[in-house]
């Protein structure tokens, strides 16, 4: 997809996000804005998936590994026609599929998580049966930072590596804060990048919320053949809403109906700035 | 498909000869193992189909994550390891991944119950049915004989939904009763027709049950019936009502706590229905247990023939 149009679909797509949450008055708002450039680039640039082929084996699989942030998921698959968006005002309602983190009763969504460390697993699985059959499906998984810390993770790595599974992406969502503090002192990450190296792993450093470089990078995978790839994409908790930047409480934060107009006049004025650089 | 033989064995070796039987035929079957190829007699399997089994090393909660991963694409993958890691150490892979997600894994929980004998508690599993019981969307399953497993295991490879089949350690009989051919998992299969007292039992634990019935009707003249109630999950309460309806004692009979296991599953089910039938729950207490071989330990707490015929003579009396 042109890149213009990916910008404008990651402005669109993080109003949409503010509004179900502050609708549902619930939900991981830093996370989700974090993610969602990653998503956009996924499901609208990348992955051979779509409603149309969803019940092909051959698609390309996304498993969300930090399912909480799974607002941004929502939008994005909406977006893609999988559901209709307006559904999304019933999210973490009584009664309502669209809990609060994915779920295969969504169409779209492969698999149920939610409890950390469990997407990468699932993923070494389901890119070693696309090997034995040959078939070409990619599988691609969002970690977050502070799910780093999860053993089953790292097991997984092990495991990925042993069976050189080059068609399997895992993405570090690295904005460097989890619920408690930064992932630094908390349980320290660094030097991840040494630490995937010498788990067998291609590594790649991009900017998250650097469409081109995303794009760039996620269509021309394998990284290393016979190596899986890491993506640790720096990305900014809160992106795009000046006052959620890299703030914690943002985490599992809901806007009030004033920083919700706030939010949403901010991101208007990316979308005209948009529009203005390119006219 | 061959004939599977009906010699005693142990259910592994059973369980091993069904696979390889399956695979021949079926380039979807999938066996992963955690270091377990040996202790699940699966080496033959990997020799006649090294593209069918998949090391994962000493690493259960990765086991199972991969086993859903294979079988999310369509593969029938059944993830070996020694029980007690199995349903502890990956409990939430198959809470999540397994039940939750909806993907139909085979959980073979292996060398299961008190099968390691001495080697403790660590390498025990008397949780298993009671944590796999209170987890929706998964068919717990445990065959009392050679018989029971083979269809167990053709049945499990076709099932679309999650299963755990739990397997013993040591040789089995090959048909405990050869004339009840008809095995359906989530219908209990009996083994001998009685009236005056019912063994409900599972797994290993139905065989000392059979040998209790004969002595109980040679010695007291006492005539008992025996359902091996292969599938914990779901009950069978069809068979269960039917038979407790003669208000005989029951007496079940499992490898097991005491607790959240076969017991309990029945008490509920028949005092919920209004049975008021003399119960007995015989299994492992909730106690340290003695440390001995799996037979040492199944005498100890009574899950014996001599053992059995006592507490059905008490039951009896209550």
């Amino acid at each position: 997809m042109h890149i213009e149009n990916l910008k404008r679909k990651s402005i669109e797509s993080r109003k949409k996000i503010l509004k179900y949450i502050y609708n549902a008055k619930a939900g991981h708002t830093g996370g989700s804005l974090s993610i969602l450039d990653i998503l956009n680039v996924l499901y609208n640039d990348v992955m051979n998936v779509s409603p149309e082929n969803f019940s092909s084996n051959t698609r390309d699989r996304f498993i969300q590994s930090k399912g909480h942030c799974v607002e941004a998921l929502y939008v994005v698959l909406a977006d893609k026609g999988f559901f209709p968006e307006e559904d999304l005002l019933t999210m973490c309602q009584y009664n309502s599929p669209y809990i609060g983190h994915p779920t295969k009763a969504i169409h779209g969504i492969e698999q149920n998580t939610g409890g950390l460390g469990h997407g990468l697993p699932i993923c070494a699985g389901a890119a070693l049966a696309a090997k034995k059959d040959n078939s070409g499906v990619k599988v691609f998984t969002i970690l977050g930072d502070g799910e780093m810390a999860e053993g089953s993770n790292w097991e997984a790595m092990m495991f990925a590596a042993h069976y050189k599974l080059d068609n399997l992406c895992a993405i570090l969502d690295y904005n460097k804060l989890q619920i408690t503090a930064p992932n630094e002192d908390v349980m320290g990450l660094e030097p991840i990048d040494q630490k995937l190296e010498s788990f067998g792993w291609a590594v790649k450093h991009v900017d998250g919320h650097n469409l081109e470089e995303l794009s760039q990078t996620l269509n021309n995978l394998p990284l290393e053949n016979g190596k899986p790839t890491f993506i640790i994409a720096h990305t900014t908790k809160g992106k795009g809403i000046s006052y959620m930047e890299n703030v914690l409480k943002w985490h599992h934060g809901v806007p009030s109906k004033e920083q919700y107009d706030l939010a949403i006049e901010e991101l208007d004025l990316q979308l005209q700035e948009l529009e203005t650089v390119s006219k | 498909m061959e004939e599977i033989k009906t010699i005693d064995a142990a259910n592994l070796e059973v369980f091993s000869e069904v696979l390889q039987s399956l695979a021949a035929t079926d380039r979807d079957i999938i066996v992963v193992t955690s270091d377990s190829r040996g202790s699940g007699k699966l080496v033959p399997f990997g020799q006649k189909y090294p593209d069918q089994i998949v090391e994962v090393g000493i690493a259960e909660q990765n086991l199972v994550g991969v086993a859903t991963g294979l079988a999310s694409m369509g593969k029938k993958a059944f993830a070996v390891s020694p029980a007690c890691f199995l349903t502890a150490r990956a409990l939430e892979q198959i809470k999540n991944d397994v039940a939750y997600s909806d993907n139909p894994v085979k959980l073979i929980g292996i060398s299961a119950g008190v099968s390691y004998g001495a080697l403790g508690t660590t390498h025990h599993s008397l949780h298993d049915y009671a944590v796999l019981r209170a987890i929706n969307n998964i068919t717990i399953v445990a065959p009392a004989d050679n018989f029971e497993t083979a269809e167990a295991i053709k049945q499990a490879a076709e099932m679309q939904s999650p299963i755990y089949l739990r397997f013993g350690k040591k040789t089995m009989p090959a048909n405990l009763n050869s004339e009840a051919t008809d095995f359906k998992i989530g219908k209990g299969r009996v083994i001998q027709e009685g009236n005056d007292l019912t063994f409900i039992a599972t797994g290993e634990a139905v065989l000392p049950c059979v040998e209790a019935t004969k002595l109980l009707e040679k010695e007291h003249n006492i005539s008992c019936k025996i359902i091996s109630l292969h599938t914990i999950k779901p009950l069978d309460t069809e068979l269960l009502l039917a038979t407790a309806a003669n208000g005989k004692p029951v007496i079940t009979v499992e490898e097991h706590s005491i607790n959240g296991g076969l017991g309990e599953a029945v008490a509920s089910l028949l005092f919920q229905n209004g049975c008021t039938n003399k119960f007995k729950i015989v299994g492992l207490p909730d106690d340290h247990t003695v440390s001995g071989s799996q037979i040492e330990i199944f005498n100890h707490y009574g899950i014996s023939a001599e053992g059995l015929k006592n507490t059905a003579l008490n039951t009896i009396k209550l």
